[in-house]
């Protein structure tokens, strides 16, 4: 949680257990460099402590492509994936804190379509925990979630 | 002092609040219980509350790994203490739990049914109304709860729901963490209390520690 990182083929990349947060993959298939950043909230600016850049999916996104330029990937052949954003609890009321998941999925989709990155695939929303695994090597991002089928996308 | 600062005094584990909150710990879980205990009719034993201020990273593992699927049941807090409540139990501790009060053979693991999750969920209700009235009587302040909320799932994602509660304040979580075992170990649990920063202030407080 709160955290980003990237990779290289031949290795993967996985979080464990993403709830309401987002777990945003972005991917150079060329130079099959991947990075991944697990985010808990969708917007830095409407939060007084907001240091932590990988707590928030816009500052989050910015800092991992950043990283992945650095080390060699093109922004040009950036593609994303995204996984999360689940509503773990049945809540009755409307309060915008507790529909937290949705909000960083669709904050996640507005920094990545304003930075001009494609979403290639996600599974996001509904009510229940993913764990993910990316591989750079293929492309492809592995979905386990509990009493449910492994998923690829 | 920013109140954020205040929170961050915990990191000095030799502070007295510690001690503090674990007495709270120790109070509010005593009476969940007692409470559970008559509920199933059998003894239950409580551990010495834990008491920690951890990264988001941490947060999943205080009940093993952030796979471990688990029965979480959450209430959220108002009135003059805001936050929230969470019980969590471990996959097959809910299952014992279970039968145990439906009568049905304790190392039974079939998927549970609808009676069984609201049972569970009454439980959940029974237990930490008595941990919150328990702390609500210590600290002479109005705590409300909500109907409670259940979700089974990975510890991660259930988790995940009072992480981001506390990432809107800090980076930082305050746990308060109760644990209690049936004699034989069969039916285990945590209490997660979650004050808000301020309720955290009023809480300390309302028990003669001053908080800068």
């Amino acid at each position: 949680m709160a955290d980003l990182k990237i990779c290289c083929s031949p290795d993967a990349i996985t979080t464990l257990g993403l709830g309401s947060c987002v777990g945003i993959v972005l991917y150079d298939p060329i130079e099959k460099i991947a990075g991944l950043a697990h985010v808990m909230l969708p917007d830095s600016t409407q939060i007084v402590c907001n240091e932590n850049i990988a707590k928030f999916a816009d500052t989050a996104i910015d800092r991992l492509l950043q990283i992945m330029i650095e080390n060699g990937a093109s922004k040009n052949r950036m593609i994303a994936k995204i996984a999360g954003g689940a509503q773990m609890f049945a809540f009755s009321s409307e309060n915008p804190m507790l529909c937290i998941g949705k909000r960083n999925v669709e904050a996640s989709k507005n920094k990545l379509e304003e930075l001009g990155i494609r979403i290639v695939a996600e599974d996001t929303g509904d009510s229940y925990g993913r764990t993910i695994e990316f591989y750079p090597e293929t492309g492809e991002l592995l979905i386990k979630a509990v009493g449910k089928e492994k998923k690829i996308i | 002092m920013s109140n954020q600062e205040s929170f961050e005094q915990l990191n000095d584990l030799n502070n007295m609040r510690y001690d503090v909150l674990r007495e709270i710990g120790n109070i509010g879980a005593g009476n969940a219980t007692t409470a559970l205990s008559q509920l199933i009719n059998s003894r239950v034993d409580m551990t010495v509350p834990k008491v920690d201020l951890l990264n988001f990273q941490e947060l999943a593992d205080v009940v093993g790994s952030a796979e471990d699927i688990v029965v979480g049941i959450l209430f959220n807090l108002s009135g003059d203490i805001q936050g929230m409540m969470m019980f969590m139990m471990e996959y097959t501790a809910a299952h014992h739990l279970v039968n145990c009060l439906t009568g049905k053979e304790k190392e039974n693991m079939e998927a549970f049914t609808e009676f069984d999750l609201s049972a569970l969920k009454e439980i959940g209700n029974i237990i930490s109304g008595a941990y919150l009235s328990a702390l609500s009587t210590l600290i002479n302040l109005n705590i409300k709860e909500s109907i409670p909320y259940m979700s089974v799932d990975m510890a991660g994602a259930v988790l995940s729901v009072p992480a981001i509660a506390f990432g809107e304040l800090g980076d930082k979580a305050l746990l308060i963490q109760s644990e209690f075992n049936q004699t034989d170990k069969s039916v285990s649990g945590f209490f997660i209390l979650i004050p808000t920063e301020e309720s955290y202030g009023k809480i300390m407080s309302s028990l003669g520690v001053q908080v800068i």
